[in-house]
């Protein structure tokens, strides 16, 4: 168990290095240059522009650029070509709203996912399923800036209800209940559309292998003995289909992070995502190196707990 | 494996692909879906003829007339007008087409690489196995979108760029099908047999393997249409899309977004365009998916 881990740990290195690598040469190798003012432009005098570079290591080969950014990324000193903040402080300042984001969308993909994969499973073959099978292919169809647009206009049209960053401006909130209220409700609609998906997908692996575990001969047994069908599909069945919810914590943790550069955006909700979006526009290297170091940081650190829970709830998985 | 031979034999004049077919049009869902997608791809192609002949309203896209702009739905423009006072409709039918050129041709890319370094994969193993599965790890790390935007965004949007770059990233998952039907597919009887005659490693991987692997790597096609329908309107919607005045879906809703509160017809129409285009797609995929696993 442990060798596995200490394994898994020293794999999960590897690529993480590899991907600092592919993400440092796919941001310096396209066309484009990270400075603050235009290339040609007459007002810059040479030498600040030299100045600039030399700071920022830009006058060196890219090799080299690289490995002073990987050097600068674990000493903390990598700073943001935008403002010269450090890039570590950048990026923690959006880590709690993302993880909160990340964090509550989860969960809503498996509670609903799970409901409606088992309802599918149970109904195979009848209506339930066809329409379960509609609305689950409904949810990833459904393109999330464009749902998101059409809640803020029903939202706001039609309820003048403020929905845009993390909580409600000038507004003097009675108590803390009522001012921690309005921020769930803030966290609570972009949670739901970056859900959609994720309810959609848990909902098609659990159906699947939900259907499976049904034909088994202790459901059957557990049916005769006379407990009711919520009883033998919640607790008998749902027990050994576990496994995809399980792997589906660390299949949804990329797919939302990915997907919450656009919801971020539109939501004006301060997470990692936003911050991608707005490093890429301003060609910052360190900031999108580092981002994408973090975020495929927390992505292997999701598989690995997803692996580890898998031999948790399952003696028969051996991690070797 | 040997089922595929046996029912190949046993049914005589059925093929597996007419057999596939068969299974395929017994789901309702797929006669709908398929009827959606040809009626979107002669949309596509009827109103790009025939902005190539008239360039008057309604049948060129770009046809501004400024007094009648921000109009809502009405008999004359039927989803109404942008804030130039082009026919939202119009532009609908034209961004049809640029979503499924870039639907088909990045799976076409993605399917390209994705078979060919499964294959490689699968029927070789090992070390080569290894390198070339650990690689794809690397990838699947990469939130996908997060590499779409980067990479256009940086190459600069144009409709090859994004073809190209939604193609490249996302093989990952074909690599992984394409390679697992390898594994259980060169253990088999015909293979190790094809094997022992001599025949080289390419006339195995194109003559017996794939061909036995075709059926799951159309269905990771067809559900591969919509996923880059998908990523092009959200590349549109953020501006790094096929560019202006070029009409797209995403950017017909990027170009609305500014009237959100006033016209809510720029956004809510094209997309449901998008809805109802991938949605298509997906219900297609999953009655082939059904079809290509079903024992009767």
């Amino acid at each position: 168990m442990s060798s596995f881990i200490l394994r898994r740990l020293a794999l999960s290195v590897a690529l993480l290095f590899l991907i600092s690598i592919i993400s440092f040469f796919i941001v310096t190798l396209t066309p484009g240059s990270p400075y603050p003012w235009g290339e040609l432009n007459p007002k810059i005098s040479a030498e600040v522009k030299a100045n600039f570079r030399k700071k920022f290591h830009l006058d060196r080969p890219l090799p080299e650029q690289y490995a002073y950014i990987m050097r600068d990324l674990f000493t903390g000193n990598l700073r943001s070509i935008k403002d010269e903040r450090p890039v570590l402080s950048r990026i923690m300042e959006r880590l709690p709203a993302t993880l909160a984001l990340n964090f509550t969308s989860i969960l809503i993909s498996l509670s609903f996912g799970t409901l409606l994969g088992v309802t599918a499973a149970r109904y195979a073959g009848g209506w339930q399923e066809v329409s379960g099978s509609f609305v689950a292919f409904l949810f990833i169809a459904l393109p999330g800036f464009w749902i998101s647009y059409m809640i803020a206009i029903i939202l706001v049209k039609g309820f003048g209800v403020p929905i845009l960053g993390t909580q409600s401006y000038g507004i003097d909130f009675p108590n803390g209940i009522a001012a921690l209220l309005d921020r769930i409700w803030h966290l609570l609609i972009p949670a739901v559309v970056l859900a959609l998906g994720g309810v959609a997908a848990q909902s098609r692996y659990l159906r699947a292998t939900m259907i499976g575990t049904l034909r088994e001969d202790y459901i059957r047994t557990a049916r005769a003995k006379g407990l009711t069908e919520e009883i033998v599909l919640y607790k008998h069945a749902l027990r050994n289909s576990i496994r995809p919810i399980i792997t589906g914590i660390g299949m949804l943790l990329p797919a939302m992070i990915g997907g919450s550069v656009i919801i971020e955006s539109i939501f004006a909700y301060p997470g990692m995502g936003r911050l991608f979006y707005e490093s890429v526009l301003e060609r910052d290297y360190p900031t999108i190196v580092a981002l994408n170091f973090v975020t495929a940081a927390l992505i292997l650190i999701g598989n690995l707990v997803s692996d580890l829970l898998y031999a948790a709830v399952d003696p028969r998985v051996r991690l070797e | 494996m040997s089922t595929a031979i046996h029912s190949l034999v046993m049914d005589g004049t059925e093929t597996p692909s007419s057999r596939l077919m068969r299974r395929f049009w017994v789901s309702p869902m797929a006669g709908i879906s398929v009827a959606v997608i040809i009626l979107f791809a002669l949309l596509a192609g009827g109103t790009a003829l025939l902005s190539a002949f008239d360039h008057q309203w309604p049948c060129d896209p770009n046809f501004t007339n400024l007094e009648q702009k921000l109009s809502p739905p009405s008999a004359q423009h039927w989803l109404g007008t942008d804030n130039l006072g082009r026919d939202v409709l119009s532009r609908i039918l034209h961004g049809a087409s640029i979503s499924m050129t870039v639907g088909l041709i990045a799976v076409a890319v993605s399917l390209g690489i994705g078979v060919v370094i499964g294959s490689i994969a699968g029927y070789f193993g090992g070390a080569t196995d290894q390198v070339l599965m650990r690689s794809v790890d690397a990838l699947l790390c990469f939130p996908t979108f997060f590499l779409i935007l980067t990479a256009v965004a940086l190459l600069g949007p144009s409709l090859i760029n994004i073809v190209v770059v939604i193609g490249l990233v996302s093989w990952t998952g074909t690599a992984r099908l394409v390679r697992g039907e390898f594994l259980t597919l060169r253990e088999t009887e015909y293979v190790k047999g094809a094997r022992v005659i001599g025949q080289n490693s390419w006339y195995i991987i194109t003559r017996h393997i794939l061909p036995n692997a075709a059926a799951p790597i159309l269905v990771t096609a067809v559900l591969g249409v919509p996923d880059a329908i998908l990523s092009e309107a959200g590349l549109s919607f953020l501006g790094f899309g096929v560019q202006p005045p070029q009409a797209t879906w995403g950017n017909i809703i990027a170009d609305g977004k500014t009237y959100l509160l006033d016209a809510w017809w720029l956004i809510l129409f094209p997309g449901l365009a998008i809805l109802i285009a991938s949605l298509s797609f997906y219900l297609a995929g999953d009655a082939l998916r059904e079809a290509a696993e079903s024992k009767n």
